[in-house]
């Protein structure tokens, strides 16, 4: 217990502890998720008619973003199987920093669905006993318990890695070995079980298509490893902590294959509505190429449709994979490009031409855009504040002491 | 899935009330003096949903909702929790050759059932469908606007909710806040949702509303005969929709919603399925009925029918 006690002490000394670079950038966090607070406030006060939402179009911003975060998390699988079951050692040594992006994209989940609830005061009722989860009839309330459950075991996991080498000892593989397995499953789970939310719903076709799981899975697979590489270079540059050229590679090659089975599963979908040509091709044909004059999506499904192929061109040549400019360039498209895909325009076709055939056109208002970079700060900080504790403990800058209790802080900048 | 069952034993419903009314007692002792958290507003929030509510639940919570409205609207208001009547399953009938499109319906469903004014609110919508396109919802016009109608080359479909047998909104709430009824009507439970609206996201009629913000109902507009489950007054942040007039047709057997009342042309029948004898078995039985959206399988209790 005084053991860990006094390794929870050394955390927080870390944590207050940093270069000014690292302050600035905290403070930076804060000052954004203040104004995402204020908005939030606003929001509460005046009700969510400060959104763009109405009862036509009756989700927006908010649950895209969810949903395009959902995939974030899952894609930590895309580390912890060639880390933990092909024992690769490249992966193996940043695997934990996959877990902890898992944590991060969760929490910010968890606030994007409760910031759109239209009363976050009970939310409560979802918590079995107290209230009434409507398991497992509804499928949100899998998705409650499976996007809990994929946090608390990612959280274990992390910590656990850090603590255990902290202490300089290897992992208890009975205790480690099935939680790492399990976190794999739990992981294609999140994304399904958010699929099945839409693919669910008989009333909205452009949702309705068995497709819908396996694409959002390959989606996940290039957004979120292309989030992972752009971060690895920048904790690779700008701390002490080492990272593989070949690590990053394969990342980038795994990347790849799930955008070519993304690009191919969304053109199986294309073509399947458009050939044949029923009515419920009008969702569709609104996102792709405007209905009746409504055309607000467009430009936007346009732009991630060219964003995603050029980097599967990128990420598919080996020359250009392993080229530090074009990996990033690729690595930036992708993230965008699945932003908008997997975003809004995914959510909002379902929703536009409503189910009695009216087109109301949504896109977020200042409140809604506020709020949402407010919780993308409160992400980032989640992830900032783990991996001022990982990273040390992983560079050997922060372990315990020779008598077996005390921390020896040796990492006092972490940006520097 | 029958969603009218005991979801748990007694025993456990017992004790979780007692645990909930333990914790209101004590949330209520520890409020601050001179704040308005007493016991009252600890135990308005830590309420069960109605249906796990005893009679004496029932009873506390309609008086304290009858003093709330009281005091929001200067009015005394009556809140009902009226039961199902046995042997009724409610039925609707929509004549498409009668109805001229007037929405009359609309506004008497407003008048009635106390919706939000500001922003608007409206159970019922009526569609202008061309007739060469037969019922077309991607052609249909939501926001028509002659100085008569009927116009030549239009006939009108209202559409509001279906009543569905299998209601795709209730399969998909979280919380259970909304579920149907013994007697075929789907309801909400406006003090246990919690705003989320997938259920908005589900119904394919567009039959379900959501209160984005606090609903501007003048108190002169009131209507102060009011059902838990139907026209009471709502909160913010949650979803209502049309409950075939539960007020009315739970109160007074046989009374008829507000809409089949406002129509001038006699488009609208209401009746127990149930009943051999009933107005909407008569349809069924002379004349060709067709449902909405038949291919999603949700089996609405709300019949098209051409009279003539």
């Amino acid at each position: 217990m005084r053991k860990a006690w006094e390794f929870f002490k050394g955390t927080l000394v870390l944590v207050a502890r940093g270069s000014t670079a690292y302050y600035a950038w905290i403070l930076t966090l804060l000052f954004l998720m203040a104004v995402g607070a204020a908005a939030y406030v606003y929001q509460l006060r005046s009700g969510l008619i400060v959104t763009a939402m109405r009862d036509q179009a009756s989700w927006g911003l908010y649950i895209s973003n969810f949903t395009f975060l959902v995939g974030v998390a899952a894609a930590a699988v895309l580390l912890v199987i060639p880390a933990y079951v092909y024992k690769w050692q490249p992966i193996k040594e940043i695997a934990v920093l996959g877990e902890m992006l898992a944590i991060s994209a969760i929490v910010m989940c968890l606030l994007f669905v409760t910031v759109d609830l239209g009363r976050p005061d009970r939310i409560w009722h979802l918590i079995p006993l107290a209230g009434i989860l409507n398991f497992p009839q509804s499928l949100l309330a899998w998705d409650v318990v499976v996007l809990n459950a994929y946090l608390a075991l990612n959280l274990v996991i992390a910590v656990y890695i850090c603590y255990k080498h902290y202490h300089r000892e290897e992992p208890n593989p009975n205790f480690f070995n099935p939680m790492i397995l399990f976190s794999i499953p739990a992981a294609v789970a999140i994304h399904t079980v958010t699929a099945f939310l839409y693919n669910g719903l008989a009333a909205r076709p452009f949702w309705n298509a068995s497709i819908l799981a396996p694409r959002f899975l390959a989606s996940a697979f290039c957004s979120g490893p292309a989030l992972m590489i752009i971060l690895f270079q920048l904790i690779r540059r700008y701390t002490r902590f080492e990272i593989r050229e070949a690590a990053i590679f394969k990342i980038a090659e795994l990347i790849a294959y799930a955008m070519f089975l993304n690009l191919f599963l969304l053109g199986a979908e294309v073509f399947k509505e458009y050939y044949s040509g029923t009515i419920h091709l009008a969702p569709m044909h609104y996102l792709f190429f405007g209905l009746k004059g409504h055309s607000d999506l467009v430009p936007y499904i346009w732009t991630a449709m060219i964003m995603n192929t050029t980097a599967f061109v990128l990420f598919l040549v080996p020359r250009t994979r392993e080229n530090h400019l074009t990996l990033n360039i690729g690595c930036v498209l992708i993230f965008i490009g699945v932003y908008i895909e997997k975003g809004m325009g995914l959510v909002l076709p379902g929703l536009i031409p409503d189910v009695l055939g009216e087109i109301y056109e949504y896109s977020p208002t200042r409140i809604e855009i506020l709020l949402s970079v407010g919780i993308a700060a409160a992400g980032l900080l989640v992830y900032t504040l783990l991996l001022r504790v990982a990273i040390p403990i992983l560079a050997g800058e922060f372990h315990v002491g020779d008598d077996g209790v005390t921390p020896v802080i040796g990492d006092t900048k972490f940006i520097h | 899935m029958p969603n009218d069952r005991n979801r748990e034993p007694r025993a456990l419903r017992m004790s979780r009330r007692r645990m909930l009314k333990g914790a209101a007692a004590v949330l209520g002792a520890l409020a601050l003096p001179g704040k308005d958290a007493s016991a009252a507003v600890w135990e308005a929030f830590l309420r069960r949903n109605f249906r796990e509510m005893t009679a004496r639940d029932k009873a506390r919570v309609v008086a304290r909702l009858e003093k709330e409205y009281e005091a929001q609207f200067g009015k005394r208001v009556k809140v009902a929790v009226t039961p199902p009547i046995e042997g009724v399953l409610y039925g609707y009938g929509l004549d498409l050759h009668r109805c001229i499109g007037c929405r009359r319906c609309v506004y008497g469903c407003v008048k009635e059932n106390n919706p939000s004014r500001n922003p608007q609110i409206h159970w019922i919508r009526v569609l202008q469908m061309k007739k060469e396109h037969g019922v077309d919802l991607e052609e249909a016009a939501h926001y028509y606007n002659p100085s008569k109608v009927p116009e030549k080359e239009f006939f009108y479909m209202p559409v509001q909710c279906q009543q569905c047998e299998r209601p795709p909104c209730v399969k998909v709430c979280p919380v259970q806040a909304t579920w149907k009824e013994r007697d075929g009507i789907t309801v909400v439970d406006y003090n246990w949702c919690i705003g989320c609206r997938y259920c908005m996201a589900a119904c394919p009629y567009g039959a379900r509303h959501f209160n984005w913000k606090k609903p501007g109902l003048p108190a002169a507009e009131l209507v102060t005969e009011t059902h838990y489950l139907g026209n009471r007054p709502r909160p913010v942040g949650v979803v209502d929709k049309c409950t075939f007039c539960i007020q009315r047709v739970r109160n007074v057997p046989g009374r008829y919603p507000a809409c089949v009342e406002a129509c001038p042309v006699g488009a609208r029948k209401f009746g127990n399925l149930l009943d051999p004898e009933s107005e909407i078995r008569y349809i069924i039985a002379n004349k060709r009925v067709f449902i909405l959206k038949e291919d999603l399988n949700t089996q609405p209790k709300f019949y098209y029918f051409y009279a003539t």
